[in-house]
């Protein structure tokens, strides 16, 4: 697949980097801040979130290809009619798909990745607690005597 | 004939690596003495061997020997020495083959270091990682030949991708693997207690050093990328989320669990399987990003080139490593309990918390990076998921692992009543609290409540980790290494918050297009653009801007940022100019020439981004100090001793040291 | 069952995981579209041969066509241009073009040089259009149904082979001899 003029961004076989960050080059967005702080403000958050398809990894805020200066274009141009963050993001969804929002939609198909981090946490408590609750009737018939300054303790 | 040379050498060191896991691993179980006399011979020959081999490539490198393939496709006449050097490992084979090497390095030094230990043991955790490079070797020779012709041979080579020609850049691999690969000795300890069916505390406390220093390899490692990617990549952030950085993060946050939990097992003889679990997952951790990285499975620009046929040996490989220790944790790990117990507020008990947020926080970086995998497999369509998702998602389990951690500091073994320490971390606490608002208030302005909580957690982490070390010293007594090197691990943790918090808080960036003469103000700071002129490298020419900074109408510095044609890949790329401070820095990058004589420019003024970096560097020294404690050598002595004599059982003798 | 199993349990399924991710690799990068089974976007954009004329979505309404995203800038356009000389010489559904932020000038020479496949050219030169149909890389082909709704996307150059195997049978079958 040949992208932009220009901009060809290769799908890179960089060895040995297992930090190797998005992108070959960055993107400065030159056009002039809209006239409204607040709208701005706006257009600088949802650019963030909207991935560039063609360098899959940066979103359109960050690259320097040229569709992804067409989805700023697309952006602002929705900003200005006054339309919702929301419905932005669905104009994006209904052209491109959910693979461009970085940050997964709610729905019935991801709720499992949105509450994974709560579920993990809960049941990390009830772990933490069936744990000292078993130590601590422990703590008695434990023989072992520590002393904190004999320097071969901590850490 | 000399690349050939190295490919023999590679298949000697398959032999070689095979011979150290067999006869470790079988010579062991059968008490065969011979046997297991041939295991360190083993070791020394593969290092030799893979030594060559990676002497034989850099000199390919060195002499532009076009005619191997690897060294025509990442290589150029006009590449300078050093990169020369380090495109060694600038691409997939190159870098298995480094991969190896340190294996290999690491694996020589445990045989070195292991005089003390009992001989079975030692020839058993010398097998298993002879059995881990013999994959690898293996992988290498069947998909990824490293020395393999070119003919006809090329006049000149495909160059190095300019993203790599860069100095931190060139020692980010080595050193990242370094860490990746240095997690095999906790893996090789934990597979050896547990094939051994004697997992109780002495294995802990001898991969202690090793992991705490492979640990703090990693930390560098990861920390030189994200510091390349700031300034190389051009738009000034330090963390991107991405698939290959979540790799190497993953280990990161279950190799610092498993620092704590070995101090547990060590000490108290608790968390026994748990230790033992955290062990494996570190390594199964360090592998996967191997194969993450290598097989195509995820989006990332940055993986390798992708190639079924390898990610499929990868899998294999994982299945055999990871499935046969997980087996062996299945079958051994039953019957390993203990009687030791805590109160809630001692220090097991914040240790405890601490291994389940670090372990769930991994969980979460784990989720988010396999979520498009997962949502794809299960026909739930493509999904992204980004630094949104995962900005929110990670704090979650980690603003309480940085409170507990401040309040912990003071906790002491077995008992103690959060109340005995109540003046230290609530006094530590309040003036955490105090000095965050002043510090927000009085330097930046209006701080969001994360912002606060940020700075506060910093500031009591800070504070609590230096209580315990100052007292130390008033009462006269010493400071050991290990209580040194937390010290400083948890101070550069803070330091790291701190960093963080005024970067995402209080950054300020702005892309302008300018004419040379005009000036956009940023902050207090003027970046006035004084145009371009051309400049010529050694294998590239291109722009350079000139940005004059002033504050107050005072010059401070000139900003150079640059753009760059690499002549042989034709690839444009963007040097970004930074004036580093303590207390900011100032970013300038050059953007397109936008045509009558304008150019697009990004400035940033950062606050405080270099405390990102220097805590992650603090971290490591910390693991580094407490690697180096004489307490794990004499132990180790001693240890030995006694099973010469016979006498004690292993728990026995780490009780009596405590 | 003893809770220690519980992590080699969970590495089978990552397993499992990792070895259906593996058999799907080669598609990565190719992108879904959500055009699918969806009616094709509206467009009125400048004729590429005569500027004062228009082409419109519905020119080819109540036809099976062939919309076909390209640019003399895209190497493999080129390679694909063979493949769309063939379906044009075939006769069973006409190729709408869209030239996808090029020069004018140049889309003719091209044209000119290698031969023109498309019954009508429409000229996106600042790639509004191709936002609207979520193009993100060239070429890229869709299949239109007569009542004007997305069949099939390829992402990359289309080649005979795939044509035949995921394109044409959708058009004959629906409307055999078509």
């Amino acid at each position: 697949m040949q992208t932009q003029p220009h901009s060809r961004l290769r799908r890179l076989s960089l060895g040995a980097l297992l930090l190797m960050l998005a992108g070959v080059s960055h993107a400065i967005d030159p056009t002039p801040p809209l006239a409204d702080a607040a709208l701005q403000a706006r257009y600088e958050a949802i650019t963030h979130e909207l991935r560039c398809m063609q360098c899959q990894n940066q979103s359109i805020a960050d690259s320097q290809v040229g569709l992804a200066a067409d989805l700023r274009r697309e952006v602002r141009t929705l900003l200005v009619e006054g339309k919702s963050d929301a419905d932005i993001r669905d104009h994006m969804v209904a052209r491109y798909g959910d693979f461009i929002l970085f940050r997964p939609r709610m729905n019935a198909r991801t709720a499992w990745l949105w509450l994974a981090p709560f579920v993990l946490l809960a049941i990390g408590a009830v772990v933490a607690v069936r744990v000292l609750r078993k130590r601590a009737q422990l703590v008695d018939a434990d023989a072992q005597v520590i002393d904190r300054f004999d320097g071969t303790d901590d850490t | 004939m000399i690349p050939e040379l190295g490919h023999f050498a590679l298949i000697l060191a398959l032999l070689l690596s095979g011979l150290q896991a067999v006869f470790g691993i079988a010579g062991a179980s059968l008490a065969r003495e011979r046997w297991m006399a041939t295991v360190q011979p083993a070791v020394a020959g593969q290092f030799v061997m893979l030594a060559a081999a990676m002497g034989t490539l850099i000199a390919a490198f060195v002499t532009h020997d076009f005619s191997v393939k690897y060294v025509a496709e990442n290589s150029n006449t006009a590449l300078p020495l050093f990169y020369r050097i380090a495109a060694l490992w600038g691409a997939h084979e190159g870098s298995l083959l480094l991969w190896i090497f340190i294996l290999s390095v690491w694996t020589v030094a445990v045989a070195l270091a292991s005089g003390g230990l009992p001989r079975p043991f030692v020839a058993r955790v010398l097998g298993v990682l002879g059995f881990v490079s013999f994959g690898f070797l293996l992988f290498t020779l069947a998909t990824s030949n490293p020395f393999a012709r070119l003919v006809p041979a090329a006049p000149d080579g495909r160059d190095l991708n300019p993203l790599l020609q860069d100095f931190a850049l060139a020692l980010h691999p080595p050193l990242l693997y370094t860490g990746y690969v240095g997690f095999a000795i906790a893996f090789a300890f934990a597979c050896a207690a547990m094939l051994e069916g004697r997992v109780d505390q002495s294995w802990a406390r001898w991969a202690r050093p090793w992991t705490a220093s492979a640990w703090a390899f990693l930390t560098i490692g990861i920390s030189l990328g994200s510091w390349w990617a700031y300034y190389e990549l051009g738009w000034g952030g330090f963390w991107f989320w991405d698939p290959v950085e979540n790799a190497s993060f993953m280990p990161w946050l279950v190799g610092a669990a498993l620092l704590h939990s070995l101090a547990v097992t060590d000490k108290r003889g608790l968390f026994k399987s748990w230790t033992l679990l955290l062990a494996i997952l570190a390594f199964s951790l360090s592998l996967l990003g191997t194969f993450l990285v290598r097989s195509g499975v995820l989006v990332s620009v940055h993986s390798f080139a992708a190639d079924p046929a390898r990610g499929i040996f990868i899998l294999g490989f994982l299945i055999t490593v990871i499935g046969g220790a997980l087996a062996l944790y299945a079958w051994r790990a039953p019957a390993l309990g203990s009687q030791a117990g805590f109160e809630l507020g001692a220090r097991e008990s914040f240790l405890l918390f601490n291994n389940i947020l670090l372990v769930i926080a991994a969980a979460v970086v784990f989720g988010g990076t396999m979520a498009p995998l997962v949502s794809d497999a299960l026909g739930l369509g493509t999904l992204s998921v980004g630094p949104p998702y995962f900005e929110p998602t990670f704090l979650l389990p980690m603003l309480p692992l940085l409170a507990l951690l401040a309040v912990g500091i003071h906790a002491n073994w077995k008992r103690g009543r959060l109340g005995a320490s109540r003046r230290r971390w609530l006094g530590a606490g309040v003036l955490a609290l105090v000095l965050a608002i002043a510090v927000s208030f009085g330097f930046y302005g209006s701080p969001g409540w994360l912002t606060l909580t940020g700075f506060a957690l910093g500031i009591w982490i800070l504070l609590s980790s230096l209580v315990e070390p100052i007292n130390r010293l008033r009462r006269g007594l010493m400071l050991p290494r290990a209580v040194l090197g937390m010290t400083v691990a948890h101070a550069g943790l803070a330091v790291f918050v701190i960093g963080v918090t005024a970067v995402q808080s209080y950054s300020q960036e702005r892309d302008v297009g300018l004419k040379p003469g005009e000036a956009v103000t940023l902050d207090r700071y003027e970046f006035r653009f004084g145009g371009v002129q051309p400049v010529e490298g050694p294998n590239y020419d291109g722009v350079r801007g000139q940005v004059t900074v002033t504050r107050d109408g005072h010059a401070l510095v000139e900003l150079t940022p640059e753009k760059r044609r690499y002549w042989v890949q034709r690839q444009v790329m963007t040097e970004a100019s930074i004036d580093a401070g303590v207390r900011r820095d100032l970013f300038a990058a050059l953007g397109e020439d936008l045509g009558a004589n304008t150019w697009s420019i990004r400035v940033q003024v950062r606050p405080l981004i270099r405390f990102v970096w220097l805590g992650a560097y603090l971290m490591a020294l910390g693991g580094f100090l407490a690697a180096t404690d004489r307490r794990y050598r004499t132990a180790r002595a001693r240890v030995a001793e006694d099973t010469r004599a016979g006498a004690p059982t292993q728990t026995e003798v780490a009780a009596s040291q405590a | 069952m003893n809770r220690f199993l519980l992590p080699l349990g969970l590495f089978a399924l990552l397993v499992v995981l990792l070895a259906v991710g593996l058999r799907r690799a080669p598609e990565k990068g190719v992108i879904e579209s959500p055009l699918i089974g969806k009616p094709a976007p509206q467009f009125t954009l400048p004729d590429l041969f005569d500027g004062t004329r228009r082409v419109q979505s519905g020119d080819f309404a109540g036809r099976w066509h062939l919309f076909n995203v390209w640019g003399t800038w895209c190497a493999e356009c080129r390679a694909e241009h063979e493949t769309l000389l063939a379906i044009q010489k075939g006769g069973v559904v006409p190729v709408v073009g869209l030239n996808w932020k090029d020069d004018d000038a140049q889309a003719l020479a091209w044209l000119a040089q290698l031969g023109n496949p498309y019954a009508a050219v429409a000229a996106d030169r600042d790639g509004r259009v191709a936002v609207d149909w979520g193009v993100y890389g060239a070429p890229e082909s869709f299949l239109i149904a007569p009542d004007g709704r997305v069949v099939r996307k390829q992402v990359g150059a289309l080649t005979r082979e795939i044509w035949e195997r995921d394109f044409l049978p959708l058009v004959t079958r629906a409307a055999p001899g078509g």
